[in-house]
């Protein structure tokens, strides 16, 4: 594989988000341009924004890495993450924009009236916009890796400095210009190699056994075991090792394995004959989330579907980066317009990463075994094509996938900084918001050089799970409950997001190691529990302080819900232009 | 075991920081201990519970005021039973024998017209109710009873009588002061109502002088700019809601500058340089097309020179950052720094100091305008504006308009 294509490709994606970024604003001269530089953002434009913000690396890479390791049951990980959108077009979208607020935050205080509240709900916005960056400088960091071969930590520091820079510089001047920008990269990315690799695909007599179980393998290939796993053979095996097998050291010499269960030391090279059935992977030694999570899905497979259902149902209005670009639409409307047009574009891009998933399955399974599966999406052009195309397809990809680090990282990172720069630093300004930025990358970096290892949309999985817990009771009964009080969303917040942030914080430790049992899958998919005790904690601690009902609840409510013709703000600068 | 560290890092941090916060929000100046002699030490006490009761009552005499003033009065006070009333309920009751709600409130009645205390014996049948005597003590506020303020002690105490009145004459000024508040904010909402609608006087006749220049000449662009002149109108004089959006004022400035470029044609030119982002942030109503106002009318009138103005409205995170600068003559800043402290005030139209008032009143003393100026060397005025504030709805009680 050419590294010099790719790089080229980065640095282009790179080069194009400053430059749309720092020039991409509407400049007039002439008064018939007057309508046009005012003109505020369409329903279109502002949902490819959202669209191109939210599709992150877990997207990009990690459903079709998902999809190749356990097949496809994981389709729901596509289908959670826009079903996220329909929940937030029927509950959230319209009041949230006429509430005024910008923030999560600022929500809590328009709705509650109240200072500590509005902290709280600034904490969960850290929480959940450093549990979301974190995944993102790993893909970063698996990316670079799988190009360059450079250290794994190297290309999440590489993305962090890179949108450090760019955030604090003020280079996201016109930022739904750059995100829409985003969106339509990722989707030109996986589109265009996905026909071309279709085609190879049809070339090859279109064989349709990708998910028969298990995977075989096409042609001999050579597999590097990054951490120890238990290999599970269910019939004999010859393979060709270097490395630590069984606690015996083999310096490349053939060995044959016997049905049953073998240790395959970290480091250890496999090379396995064509036409073997790939080996079925059980991560040993440190555990980690990686296989936590997976052996909790093994275990109770209706249990983990439903817990990722739901947090990824209800976790996406409580998104901070989501959010905020809500603000851009000028009334209530718009906004539900833009979350209808934003479903279909999302609904557009994750029929693709399937398909990279499917075909994974078939000329790239032994994916399944290093540990890095998430890569599928970038070798795959390599396997079944080959030569300049593949070069020129592979960078393409791997643009697209580092636009998609780019925009949710940068995203995220601004709402983060956001929140730190008014509620946690001491005073405003635009130095204290530089700091801000640096302390929002800061966090997510140290954690994922220490972390290492999860699969990237699992431990997306995990932050959904912490929005869904704390910040949909918040929305949804702010929205539609009048008897809500400030004492009762802040419990809340902290009984339903405080028990998914201390369960997914187990996982993410190991904690209980990688042992079955009911009480490791509860950890493991915390939002089929944690929502519900959200709303419930907060509905009753509402209903025992009726007297802190705030002032002007109907009012609020009515501004909410009321169209704006009737209440004031109007779309009506929209008919003149 | 670096997975583990990792989590515990993720895990501790925001309990430190949570901890951190509650510990700044619960420290308080418990410990005087080793400050002074005992009677020091009552006084430092005595006024932290002062201190303590005051925020409250500052918001008024409520239900909610009153019971969250009213645990610290009776610390302040010492008394076993402490009650404050308005002119007709008892708001709260701290303390022991509250079946004496009635009886107070029946004896209630006097003081409040003489606005004079009162101590007297409480008739009960409880054999051992623990409170025999009350005072009350009125609250006044402008020479009118608000309430009243009920101490009960098991014993007639003249030190009692005297230590009520003396707590309701400082609940009393406490009460003053949130009445002060009342009015000042009264004022500030007049001053803003006052202030907005001033559409400069030379404005509209030279729009009409320019207007009528056309008449005869370009009747099409006479009816133009006649429609500009009401679209401009309409937008200055409204009546309702204090606040608009960015796209709005900007559409006033727009209808504004066409009036201008009739009259100065080629000598002005504007760049517009703007964020679609920021668009549907409110912000007070007509407090940007003065600062043009002021750009066109330093830079072109009483000169021949051309002039450019540009207005740029940036995204910067939680604000939105609008700069409008003209290279006209500018200003000596010490002459500005008068202007602003409302020493002179510069010929017609809302001033720059109108606009910087009312900028802090809503935003925020951080939030006045920036203005960066020097004698010939133009004027840069920047005006940051949360994307957020409380209170402040664009929407807000605007009926649709055609």
């Amino acid at each position: 594989m050419d590294r010099t294509y790719s790089v080229t490709a980065v640095a282009l994606v790179v080069l194009a988000t400053v430059l749309v970024g720092a020039f991409g604003l509407r400049i007039s001269r002439t008064t018939s341009d007057f309508y046009v530089a005012s003109r505020t953002v369409g329903p279109r434009l502002n949902a490819a924004a959202i669209s191109g913000e939210y599709l992150s690396a877990a997207s990009f890479l990690g459903i079709a890495g998902l999809v190749l390791t356990q097949g496809p049951d994981m389709l729901w990980y596509p289908v959670g993450y826009t079903a996220g959108y329909l929940l937030l077009l029927l509950f959230v979208a319209a009041p949230l924009r006429r509430s005024g607020a910008y923030t999560l935050p600022d929500f809590a205080e328009a709705r509650l009236a109240s200072q500590p509240v509005r902290r709280l709900a600034g904490a969960f916005v850290v929480g959940v916009g450093w549990l979301y960056l974190l995944p993102q400088l790993q893909g970063a960091g698996l990316t670079l890796a799988v190009f360059t071969g450079a250290p794994a930590p190297l290309g999440g520091i590489v993305v962090a400095l890179v949108v450090v820079v760019i955030v604090a510089a003020g280079g996201m001047r016109s930022i739904t210009f750059v995100q829409a920008f985003q969106y339509w990269l990722k989707l030109t990315a996986l589109l265009v190699p996905a026909l071309f690799l279709m085609l190879a695909w049809q070339g090859d007599g279109a064989p349709r056994s990708a998910f028969d179980e298990p995977p075989a393998l096409r042609a001999q290939r050579t597999v590097r075991v990054d951490a120890t796993l238990d290999l599970r053979l269910t019939e004999p095996l010859t393979v060709t090792a270097t490395g630590t097998v069984d606690g015996h050291r083999r310096t490349g010499e053939r060995i044959a394995l016997p049905a049953g269960v073998h240790r395959v030391a970290g480091g250890t090279r496999l090379t396995l004959p064509e036409g073997a059935a790939v080996p079925v992977a059980e991560r040993g030694g440190d555990g980690g989330m990686s296989g936590s999570l997976a052996s909790a899905r093994e275990d109770r497979p209706l249990y983990a579907t439903y817990g990722l259902i739901l947090a990824t149902f209800l976790g996406t209005m409580g998104l901070p980066h989501v959010v905020v670009r809500f603000y851009t639409s000028p009334h209530g409307v718009a906004a539900r317009r833009t979350t209808v047009a934003v479903l279909g574009l999302i609904g557009a891009f994750y029929l693709l990463p399937p398909l990279y998933g499917a075909l994974g399955r078939l000329y790239a399974p032994e994916l399944t075994l290093t540990g890095d599966a998430d890569a599928a999406v970038l070798l795959l052009p390599e396997r079944l094509i080959g030569g300049l195309g593949a070069d020129l397809l592979g960078a393409l990809v791997a643009g697209g996938a580092f636009a998609a680090f780019l925009s949710t990282a940068s995203g995220l990172t601004m709402a983060v900084a956001g929140v730190l720069t008014q509620d946690v630093l001491p005073s405003r300004g635009v130095r204290h918001f530089r700091l801000g930025t640096l302390l929002a990358m800061a966090v997510p970096l140290g954690a994922s050089v220490l972390v290492g290892g999860l699969p990237v949309a699992d431990a997306v999985g995990l932050a959904f799970a912490v929005s869904a817990s704390s910040f949909c009771p918040l929305l949804v009964l702010g929205i539609w409950w009048r008897r809500l009080t400030p004492p009762g969303a802040a419990a809340g917040m902290v009984v339903g997001g405080g028990s998914a942030f201390a369960a997914v914080t187990a996982t993410m430790a190991g904690y209980p190691g990688t042992g079955t049992g009911t009480l490791h899958a509860l950890l493991a998919w915390p939002a089929l529990w944690s929502v519900p005790l959200g709303f419930l904690t907060m509905v009753l601690v509402s209903l025992a302080t009726p007297g802190r009902v705030p002032a002007g609840t109907a009012a609020i409510l009515a501004r909410f819900h009321l169209p704006e013709q009737l209440t004031g703000g109007r779309p009506r600068t929209e008919a003149r232009t | 075991m670096s997975g583990f560290l990792a989590g515990l890092c993720v895990a501790v941090l925001p309990l430190l920081a949570a901890g951190f916060w509650l510990g700044r929000r619960t420290a308080r100046p418990q410990n005087l201990g080793g400050l002074g002699t005992p009677v020091e030490h009552a006084t430092f006490e005595t006024l932290h519970n002062a201190t303590l009761a005051a925020p409250p009552l500052r918001a008024g005499l409520t239900g909610e005021t009153a019971r969250k003033s009213a645990r610290r009065l009776r610390t302040l006070l010492g008394t076993d039973a402490l009650c404050l009333t308005d002119r007709e309920t008892v708001l709260t009751w701290e303390g022991v024998g509250e079946h004496h709600r009635e009886e107070i409130l029946q004896r209630l009645g006097g003081p409040l017209d003489t606005g004079r205390g009162e101590a007297f014996r409480l008739r009960c049948d409880v054999p051992d109710c623990p409170v025999r005597w009350a005072v009350i003590a009125p609250l006044t506020v402008d020479d009118r009873v608000h309430g009243a303020l009920v101490a009960c002690a098991p014993r007639e105490s003249a030190v009692l009588v005297r230590a009520a009145g003396e707590v309701a004459r400082w609940v009393s000024v406490q009460l003053e002061l949130a009445d002060l508040d009342r009015s000042r904010t009264r004022l500030i909402e007049a001053e803003i109502k006052a202030l907005r609608a001033q559409i400069s006087p030379h404005f509209i006749f030279n729009s009409l002088a320019v207007i009528a220049s056309f008449v005869r000449t370009d009747p099409e662009r006479a009816r133009e700019l006649l429609l500009e002149f009401a679209d401009f109108t309409r937008y200055s004089f409204r009546r309702h809601g204090d606040f608009t959006t960015l796209a709005e004022e900007l559409h006033a400035i727009d209808h504004y500058l066409a009036l201008v470029r009739a009259r100065f044609g080629d000598r002005l030119s504007v760049t517009l340089q703007i964020a679609p982002e920021v668009l549907p942030v409110a912000l007070p109503f007509l407090c940007l097309q003065p600062l043009v106002e002021n750009a066109v009318k330093h830079g072109l009138e009483g000169t021949a020179d051309k002039r450019h103005i540009s207005i740029t409205a940036q995204d910067a995170g939680a604000e939105a950052l609008v700069v409008i600068e003209d290279d006209g003559p500018g200003m000596d800043p010490a002459l500005l720094r008068r202007i602003l402290a409302g020493e002179t005030s510069p010929s017609g139209g809302i001033g720059l100091s109108n606009v910087d008032d009312r900028l802090r009143q809503v935003y925020g003393d951080d939030h006045g305008l920036v203005i960066e100026t020097a004698a010939g060397a133009g004027m840069k005025i920047t005006a940051r504006l949360p994307k957020y504030q409380p209170g402040v709805h664009s929407g807000a009680r605007l009926p649709r308009e055609p």
